[in-house]
């Protein structure tokens, strides 16, 4: 394998490997809900600090299940890495196309 | 993880909302120039925009117990500066505001405050600054900044909506740190070291834009 290749699969790993931890030390045990988003820990402690404060406004559209909101989180994503993928290709398969004009010399 | 739709107090939205309107529309002049004056760069900025709305959606573990997700203003913010970065962050934000309820447009105005505009800005300084120390770790300290000090800037901007009865601002700070702040440090590392990995691709397929943008120069690349 080449080195930059070996290099570069060691980052995904690491990434991996940061995300994977929390959840194999246990670091969610004991709590209430464990691995629950902070923006859901972050209202707890508002209403701690007002007792009295009540949302002004309430979300437009909220979709109506978990299973729901996690298919339009995936979707969000598949988007973004789909848009990324296509545009690393595109400059990818750019640059190979302006060396093979200007010959095999250059580049 | 943003602040919830409604969950500011209506002066402190409006506030916010003015304070991130002129870097918004700053951002989409500077956008609208980079696309007139150098059309190939559509591509990098299709990038950038599809990194951060991909990376947004990924909710992470932490060391915490609980869950958050990066940011991805990072990359933007070094390829493009951090205006063009902005309008790309927001419209994020707009994205999930809209769909998954996460955020809001109450909030709008104080998310973009955090994620498009402070965010990266100081990771784009933190960028510099340390750009002598070679490209790719200073890629890893502007996206780790970039995406940390987002969340730091959530806390604060909770911390003056709601201050601690007891400890007040101070007190909120801590404890509103600890929830946001603190959970994003492993994933901050996680988008460092993701901006790296897509700077290291675009570096070896995407040279001559890279060096168009100012990122990197002819004998940097050729070593």
């Amino acid at each position: 394998m080449k080195r930059g290749t070996m290099i570069n699969l060691l980052l995904v790993l690491a990434v991996a490997a940061l995300a994977v931890i929390p959840l194999a030390i246990g670091a969610g045990d004991g709590k209430e809900e464990p691995f629950a988003g902070a923006d859901a820990q972050a209202e707890p402690a508002i209403l701690e600090h007002d007792p009295d404060y009540e949302p002004w406004f309430s979300p437009l559209y909220e979709p109506p299940s978990g299973e729901i909101e996690s298919g339009l989180f995936a979707l969000q994503a598949g988007i973004g890495m789909g848009v990324l993928g296509y545009c690393l290709g595109a400059v990818r398969t750019r640059r190979k196309l302006a060396r093979a004009e200007s010959g095999p010399d250059a580049g | 993880m943003h602040i919830a739709e409604g969950f500011l107090p209506p002066l402190h939205a409006a506030v916010w909302t003015a304070a991130a309107a002129p870097f918004v529309v700053h951002g989409v002049v500077m956008l609208t120039r980079q696309v007139k004056n150098d059309p190939e760069s559509k591509l990098l900025l299709g990038a950038s925009g599809a990194f951060c709305f991909a990376l947004s959606a990924l909710k992470i573990p932490s060391v915490t117990g609980s869950c958050s997700h990066p940011t991805g203003t990072g990359l933007g913010a070094i390829l493009f500066k951090p205006p063009i970065m902005t309008v790309l962050a927001t419209i994020t934000l707009v994205f999930q505001a809209l769909l998954l309820a996460h955020g809001g447009f109450t909030t709008l105005g104080a998310n973009a405050f955090s994620m498009a505009i402070a965010g990266p800005w100081a990771g784009y300084m933190v960028y510099r600054l340390s750009r002598g120390a070679g490209l790719l770790p200073a890629v890893f300290l502007g996206a780790f900044v970039a995406d940390l000090v987002t969340y730091c800037v959530t806390s604060l901007q909770l911390a003056l909506a709601f201050p601690d009865p007891e400890g007040g601002f101070a007190g909120a700070l801590a404890k509103f740190g600890g929830i946001f702040a603190v959970t994003q440090i492993p994933l901050a590392i996680s988008e460092g070291l993701l901006t790296v990995l897509v700077v290291r691709l675009l570096r070896t397929s995407a040279a001559a834009e890279l060096i168009r943008l100012g990122v990197t120069d002819k004998k940097k690349v050729a070593a």
